[in-house]
This record gives structure tokens, sequence and C-alpha cells, in this order.
């Protein structure tokens, strides 16, 4: 049992600074800009593609550098040349935007790197075991993504509070209007944290796709989770993004583990029923098959009964 | 008599040409397709009624296609058991119910709010039964999903439904019925109201109205065609599983609509058509069309947000001006850098979807009948070079269309005064 | 005396920690018209967010004809009998004018969430808005979307929507601000005629407005009403010309 929880800990620690990483760029941008960047995921999704292309070309070490970098240009060049002229037709006209950009995104991977999942290996000078507790073990591959989330985690964190242009971001997350009267260049702005936020996207992705899996459904799979995060955690709240991150890593992890049915707990405080039809199917789902739709149940009851979210400072 | 003409004239004629198509176009291919674009309409319609007239952007419309659709289908099934004594014809009616009744629970929930709560919850919810629809088999039957026959005894128009133009026809009273109703419901308080909640939800509480009573009202009626669309969809496939209710069916709703025009009725009518005939035509020639299909919605979604309608309505009174021939100069000239650079492009992508996604890479693939190997350094230097001069005569008669459209409403307005 | 039209009794508002209504006392009697008038940010806004059920009392209550309003949501408080402008301009932009006055009139007159009426087809409905359409002089604009009006058009719109359901209380925020000289002119024969037996509760900065239109003025100064009197007895009162009036009157 303890072996249990503990490896279930960690992987949740794990599979949360990975949401994070994803998140706390989208929760800018959202914040910022009123934008849901549904494409958001795409970034994390082209950030492994190229991950694996550049490692499988010149290593790991270059590809950590180089996909995030490209992924992030491809990100601000996105903001400057496509949202920035939809902006003028309003909200949901950027939202189909980026719509439409995650739709082309995921055929143009079809279409570079073909339908099927790519082989994208734990590089080797990291494919040994740290250390191995009663008899489960723990790569070197999983701490060294968790130290390159807390440092990412601790460089945004410092940039956000030690930095002008921190600052700035900081002030238009509670105040969008404000800023902009205050004359900073907030297209500017709006192109660095877009572009920024894109490279998070696709380091999660160098990173991600290694330790998930590296296919064209991967943005389409991950990309309701990242909403879901942002929803939880609140807008404008990066605080709420590390915190809802980590819920929902908590959640799917731990609910694989429980294999306990409705049926089962209900027979547990005397209650033995066998009903047809699909109260049955009801009473016979399994906990750990819920671990599908948890976060989206999540994130509606959020919707409906606390629309800020956990952390939030205002609503959308 | 020509008062009659102008007002139903449209609706004549709309019946004339759905009995007339089958007779023109008479191959089995041509007629599954106008099946699909009738069902298609419907649901496209349908969806215009909460983002062009309620300004409700949703991310789960499918959730009312695929539960109308799963009703009908176990309804199909007691009418072949004999346990249900229901003409087959009225069929879509219990799909629409079922709509309707998903649709005043779901509409209730997500309708507190407007913007981007309400699609964020849109979304969430259509999440939310895609994903539960596995774990449910019982009424979205698992995997393989639930089939029918639907040569059953009880008709009332005594079609057997063993051809398919006889399911033809069916959906296309159905969708005539349908598209009518909803023409006719943007002419009801309701729904004007539903716009005045779009354009303005404070000042419509201002005025005696209970918003979220208006969008819910608004979306369950939706929710009621959408069911009716789904249930045609069982009936005309015989088979559904629970992909209808997914992401990819709300999101290809979501753009049909888009593509058409959301600011017209009739703008539906149009995506649904074009993007079923590209979805049936392209998918056969190319394993790009997707691709092909997500290019021309961000060229919309940039360049042409009022779609498809929105760009016809522009003309009207241009056309009416008499001014039209003093734009179409610019548009030939706008139409060539967009042809070359889109061939472009397409050589592009055609060459690579034969590199990676072909059985034998080195095998030449032909292209406008010309044979040519993939790996030519010529193919794709062309291609790029057809792509790039495309792109630079397109930007700059882009200024010549504006150009010319300025003349244009300049000599109107000056006209008008 | 009979019940008065409206009436505030100690309502406070504060946001966070800072009190923007600090304990207003009102009482407008029917067929008045009443002017609220006071210096930029003393909460005359507030207070009619207030009364139309836009933000919640922090304490105190409103009553609207004896009935209890505060707590109550806008549409139900205009089912009641109240009705509201906005300083900004609040229409509906993507309609055509004709259908922005049937649509405020379309709940007064029983037709609500009605799906089985067809609006052309409402022979009250349309000859009432035509009516309205009239009086408020856009008759002529009437397929014209609302976003394209002239800025006077679009408050004479606003107005129009405002008085459409025929509510026995009106309140009108800045009717006038931004318009020209003539422009005020006619607007102020507007409301004249458009709330001939009502109870018309008015924000206004234009003074030579206020004392033509009003029966009675209250100053408000930082959430407090100063004086309440009518606008000879205003006009003379010493603490009122300190606080506000002061300048423009001297």
């Amino acid at each position: 049992m303890f072996e249990y929880l503990l490896f279930s800990l960690l992987n949740t620690l794990v599979l949360g600074m990975l949401f994070f990483m994803l998140s706390s760029g989208l929760t800018l941008i959202f914040s910022m800009m009123g934008v849901l960047n549904f494409a958001h995921a795409s970034f994390y999704m082209l950030g492994a593609y190229f991950g694996y292309q550049i490692s499988a070309v010149f290593g790991f070490g270059p590809a950590l550098l180089l996909a995030p970098l490209a992924v992030g240009v491809l990100g601000a060049l996105v903001e400057r040349y496509g949202l920035r002229s939809v902006h003028k037709y309003g909200h949901v006209a950027e939202l189909l935007f980026t719509v439409g950009l995650a739709f082309i995104i995921e055929e143009a991977v079809n279409l570079i790197w073909g339908r099927n999942a790519v082989t994208y290996p734990v590089p080797n000078f990291l494919d040994f075991s740290l250390f191995t507790l009663f008899t489960t073990s723990f790569s070197a591959y999983r701490a060294f993504m968790l130290l390159i989330s807390v440092g990412i985690f601790a460089g945004v964190y410092l940039v956000l509070t030690r930095t002008r242009i921190g600052l700035i971001i900081q002030a238009s997350l509670t105040h969008p209007q404000g800023v902009s009267a205050l004359g900073h260049n907030v297209p500017a702005v709006f192109m660095l944290v877009f572009g920024g936020g894109s490279a998070l996207a696709g380091l999660a992705g160098v990173i991600g796709g290694i330790f998930l899996i590296t296919e064209p459904a991967m943005a389409a799979t991950l990309g309701p989770i990242v909403f879901v995060v942002i929803v939880v955690g609140g807008m404008g709240s990066l605080t709420g993004a590390l915190v809802a991150s980590l819920l929902l890593a908590a959640i799917q992890t731990f609910a694989v583990g429980i294999d306990v049915s409705l049926g089962d707990i209900f027979a547990r405080i005397g209650f033995q029923m066998s009903p047809g039809g699909l109260l049955k199917d009801l009473w016979r789902i399994k906990i750990s098959h819920t671990g599908p739709i948890l976060p989206y149940l999540f994130m509606v009851l959020m919707l409906m009964f606390r629309p800020k979210g956990l952390m939030g400072k205002r609503e959308s | 008599m020509l008062l009659f003409m102008r007002r139903y004239g449209i609706w004549l004629a709309a019946v004339i040409v759905c009995v007339v198509l089958p007779y023109i176009f008479t191959s089995r291919l041509s007629l599954t397709l106008f099946c699909q674009m009738g069902i298609a309409l419907i649901f496209a319609l349908s969806y215009n009624m909460l983002l062009g007239q309620g300004g409700m952007l949703s991310f789960g419309h499918a959730v009312f296609y695929g539960i109308g659709g799963f009703l009908a289908m176990h309804a199909l099934n007691k009418i072949s058991g004999g346990t249900l004594p229901l003409p087959i014809e009225l069929l879509p009616l219990v799909g629409g119910l079922g709509g309707l009744a998903a649709g005043i629970v779901f509409g209730w929930l997500s309708t507190e709010r407007s913007g981007t709560t309400f699609a964020l919850i849109s979304l969430g919810i259509g999440e939310l039964i895609a994903a539960s629809a596995l774990m449910l088999p019982s009424f979205f039957g698992g995997e393989e999903g639930i089939s029918a026959n639907r040569m059953v005894q009880t008709t009332l128009t005594g079609f057997r439904f063993g051809k398919q133009i006889e399911v033809y026809f069916l959906i296309a009273f159905w969708a005539i019925v349908s598209a009518a109703l909803m023409y006719l419901h943007t002419k009801t308080p309701l729904g004007r109201v539903a716009n005045a909640v779009r354009d303005n939800p404070e000042r419509a509480a201002f005025i005696g109205y209970n918003t979220r009573a208006v969008r819910t009202l608004q979306f369950s009626l939706s929710a009621f065609f959408a069911g009716i669309a789904g249930g045609l969809f069982a009936i005309n496939y015989e088979i559904i599983t629970a992909e209808t209710v997914g992401a990819l069916a709300s999101g290809s709703v979501l753009m049909m609509t888009y593509v058409g025009g959301v600011g017209h009725f009739f703008g539906p009518i149009l995506g649904a058509i074009l993007v079923t005939f590209m979805q049936v035509s392209l998918a056969g020639i190319t394993h790009a069309w997707l691709l092909y299909f997500g290019l021309l919605f961000v060229g919309m979604v940039l360049w042409a947000p009022t779609g498809m309608a929105g760009i016809i309505m522009m003309h009207e009174p241009v056309w009416k001006a008499g001014l039209m021939k003093r734009l179409l100069p610019s548009y030939l000239l706008i139409a060539l850098p967009s042809l070359v650079m889109f061939v472009g492009v397409m050589i592009l992508v055609e060459i690579n979807y034969h590199l990676s996604l072909s059985i034998n890479p080195e095998a030449a693939l032909q292209l406008f009948g010309i044979r040519f190997k993939a790996q030519s350094p010529v193919a794709w230097s062309t291609a790029i070079l057809l792509a790039a001069i495309g792109f630079v005569f397109f930007r700059a008669a882009k200024r010549k269309v504006s150009r010319s459209w300025d003349e244009v409403t300049q000599t109107m307005k000056g006209g008008a005064v | 005396m009979s019940t008065p039209a409206l009436k505030l009794a100690g309502v406070r508002k504060n946001f966070g920690s800072s009190q923007i209504i600090n304990g207003v006392d009102l009482e407008v009697s029917r067929a008045e018209r009443h002017a609220i008038i006071g210096p930029n940010g003393a909460g005359k806004s507030t207070l009619f967010n207030l009364i139309s059920g836009f933000y919640q009392v922090s304490a105190g209550y409103i009553e609207l004809g004896g009935h209890i309003i505060s707590g109550l949501p806008p549409h139900r408080i205009n089912r009641l009998g109240l009705s509201r402008s906005f300083q900004v301009t609040n229409i509906f932009p993507k309609m055509s004018v004709f259908e922005n006055i049937r649509c405020a009139l379309l709940w007064s007159m029983g037709y609500r969430y009605s799906f089985w009426h067809f609006c052309d087809r409402l022979k009250r409905v349309n000859e009432k808005t035509e009516q309205i359409l009239e009086m408020i002089h856009l008759a002529d604009r009437r397929h014209i979307p609302a976003a394209m009006l002239a800025y006077a058009e679009q408050r004479a719109l606003e107005i129009g929507i405002t008085i459409a359901g025929d509510t026995n209380v009106i309140l009108l925020d800045e009717p006038t601000a931004g318009m020209s000289l003539s422009e005020t002119e006619r607007a102020v024969e507007l409301i004249h005629k458009v709330t001939q037996d009502k109870t018309l509760v008015i924000v206004e900065h234009d003074m030579s407005v206020v004392f033509n239109l009003a029966d009675r003025i209250s100053v408000l100064v930082y959430g407090e009403i100063v004086a309440t009197d009518t606008p000879d007895n205003i006009r003379q009162n010493q603490e009122v010309q300190e606080a506000y009036l002061g300048k423009e009157i001297a």
C-alpha cells in the first residue's frame, strides 16, 4: 500500500508538472488576450515531433533547446499574422481561427510523419533506473522531467515577478484594459506571451512526447484536459493552474488503481441490487474506468457553480 | 399570384429541385450524396439556431444529433420487433423528441452564461457524453454501435425503404419541413428575442426577458432539429456508433455552418451542401481532403468571416445598382494567383502524402496527368515557386479588389444621395 | 398619502471596502418627474443600477409601487413596471431599428417566449411599434441596423426601447449626454412627450434640461442625498450651491 501510494504520488507529480507546463502558457494567453487557444495542445504536439526529428539527427540535447525555440517562433508568427488580423471580427472568430489551426496542424503532422505513432525513445544517458523501492523502480527520465519542469516553473516565476515585462504581464492578467491605457506596447506583449506560451507547450512536447506517446492524435487527447486545468484553476491564476494540474494528474493516476464499481459500494453498505438496462451499465462502471470522464465532469460542475475557478481573480 | 410567388416561390423551387434531382443525377453515388446533404443540412441549420441566431458557440451540438440517432435506432428495433406501432416515416420525430428532452436538460445547465463560458461547458458536456458512451453499452452499443433494419411493415407511404431513392424522398421531405419550420421560427417572438439576447443580453433583461430562459428555449428547439437529423441518420445508415456524439461531429457541423455563413438563414444550407460534397468527392480522390478543408476553413475565418452567404449577400446591392461589371475584372485578377497558389500548395501536399503514406514512396505519382517521382527536386521547386509567386500576386490583387470595392461603394453612396 | 411609485429606504452599496452609496432615502410619487443631480462620482449611475436590479443593495431596501424589488433580477423588476435607459448607448446593434422597438414591447404585450406566433402578423404590436417610431422620429430609418444610426438617433432609439414596454416608472440615465444644443432641445421635448402621466427619474448633467423637466430635484453628493426639493428651492439652497452648483449658477 505504501509503495503504491508513494509511486502514485511521484507519478502524479511528474504528470502534474507536465500539465502545468502546458497550462501555464495557455492560462496566460487566455487571461490576457481573452483567446481560448484551441491550438495550444497542437503546439505541444509540434514540440514532440520537432523533438523527435531533431533528436534523431542531432541528439536529445539540441532537441531540448531547438524544438521549443522553433515552436515559440511559430507561435509568435501565428499571433502576428493570424490572430491579430482576425481580432477585429471578435472573440468567436479568434476562437474559430485557433480551432482551424489545430485542425491544420494535426493534418500537417499526418502529412509529414504519417498516421501512426513514431518511436521517440528515452535518450540513452537517461535510460536507467534511478532507484528501486520494494519492487517498483523509478526511472531517471521521470526524475529528469521533474527537474526540467520545476526549473521552468521557477524560471517563469522569476520572469513574472522580477522583470519589467513580467510585471506588465501580471498587471494585464487582472486589468487588461488598464495596461494599454498606460501606454505599453500591448501588441508586442501579446506576441511575446503567445510565443512564450507556445514555446513552453513545445518544451512540454519534447519531454512529454517521450513520456506519453508521440502520435497525431496526441493534441486532441490532451487539449481538452488542458482546458479543464485552466478552468478549474481559474482565470489569470498561475497558482490555480499549478494546483489544478496536480489535482487532475492525481485523479488520473489514482483513479486507475481503484478497482471498485458503484454496485460494489452499494453492496458493501448492504444494498444488493441487480438492475437491468442502462442502470446495469452504471452499476458496473469501475472507478478505474472513469478516468477519462472525471476531468470533464469536474470542469462542467466548476463552470456551473464557480465559474471563477479555484483561484481565479475574475470571470471570463 | 405575384405576391404568392414572391413569398413562397423559393420554397416551391426547393421542392421541385428535391423531386427532380434524383432523376437528373441517377447514379448510386449521387443519391447517397444527396441523402447525406439532406441530413447535414438539417443539422447545420439547427446549429445556426444556436450560433447565428442565439450567439451561442457550441462545441457539443453532436450530443443531440447522436442521442436522437440512438433513440431512433432503438425505436426502429422495437418497430421491427413489432412492439412499437409507429410508422417508420415518423421515426425522425422520435429522434427529435429525444434531442429536445436532452436539450432541455443540458440547455438549462449550460445557458446561465454565454460567450466563452458557454462554449467551454458545451465542450465539457460533449466530451463527457462521448467518453461515457463507451461505458454505457446498453444504450450506445459499445464499440460496434447499434444497428437495425429499416425494412419494416409499418409504413404510411407504402414505401418499403429497400431502395435508396425511397430513403432519399423521406430525407428530402423532412429536410424541407425542418428547414421551413426553422425559417418560420426566426419570425416568431422567441426567434427575434433570441437575436436580442445575442446582440445585448444585458439590455434584453431590461426589456423583461430572462436571458437564460430565452437561451434554454432556443437551445432546446435547436436540439430538437438536431435530433431529427440524427433520426434520419439512423434510417439512412441503419447503423450508428458512439462517433456520432463525438467532438469530430460537433466540430464538423460548426465548420460547415461557419463556412456557409452564420448571418443569413440560407448560409448553413450552402455550407452543408458544399462540405458534404467535398467530403464525399474529395475523400475519394485524395487522402489530404481534411487538410484542404482545414485550409478552406481558416481562409474563410481570416478573409471572409461572413461566410459564403455573407459574400453573396454583400453583392446584392451592387447587383441591383448594376455595378457588378465594375467588380468582375478585379475578381478575375485575383482568381488567377489564387489558383496558382492553390496548385502549388496542392502539389506540395500530395508529394508529402505520397512520401509518408503510400506503400511504395519510390513509385511515381500522377498529378494533372503528369507522372513524376515524389523525390524529384524539380517537382519540389516547381511547387514552392508556384505557391510563392501565387502568394505575392494574391496580396497585390487583394489590394486591387478592395480598391474597386471602395469605388463601387462610393458610387452607390453618391447615387443614393 | 398614497404609496409612492418608487421608494428607497436606507439603501447602501459598497464594493469591497469602498462605500459608494451611503444610506439613501428617497420617495418619488406617481407621475412625478424627479431629477437626480450631483458631481461626477457621486454615485448616480450606481443608484440607477441598484434600482434596476443590475447591482444588489448591500443594505436597505427598494420598493416599486409598494412591492419590494431589491434582490430581484432585472427582468423581474422590469415586468413589475420599471424600465431604464443607459448612459452609454445600449441597444441591439445588429437588429433593425424596427426590430429593436418591437422586441422591447413583445413581453409587455403578452407574447413573451412564444414560438407559435408570427411577429409580422401581430397587428397590435406592429401598430404600436409604428407609433413609437413616429414619436422618436425614426420611422424613416426603420430598416437600418441600429449600429448604423447617428449618435443622436441611437440616443432616441435608446429612449424608445425604454418606453416601449409601457412601464409606469422610467429611469433615464443622462439621455442628452454628448448631444448638440438643438439635439438636446429635441430630446427634452421627446422626453416630455413620452413620459406623460408616468413617473420619471432622470440623471442629468445639463442643468437647463434638469430645471426644464423636473418637478423635484435630489442632489447626490458622495453617495448621500443632501437635499430634495423643488427646482426653485434647490437653486436657492446654500448647501447645494456650495457642494455642487456654485460655479454654474453664479
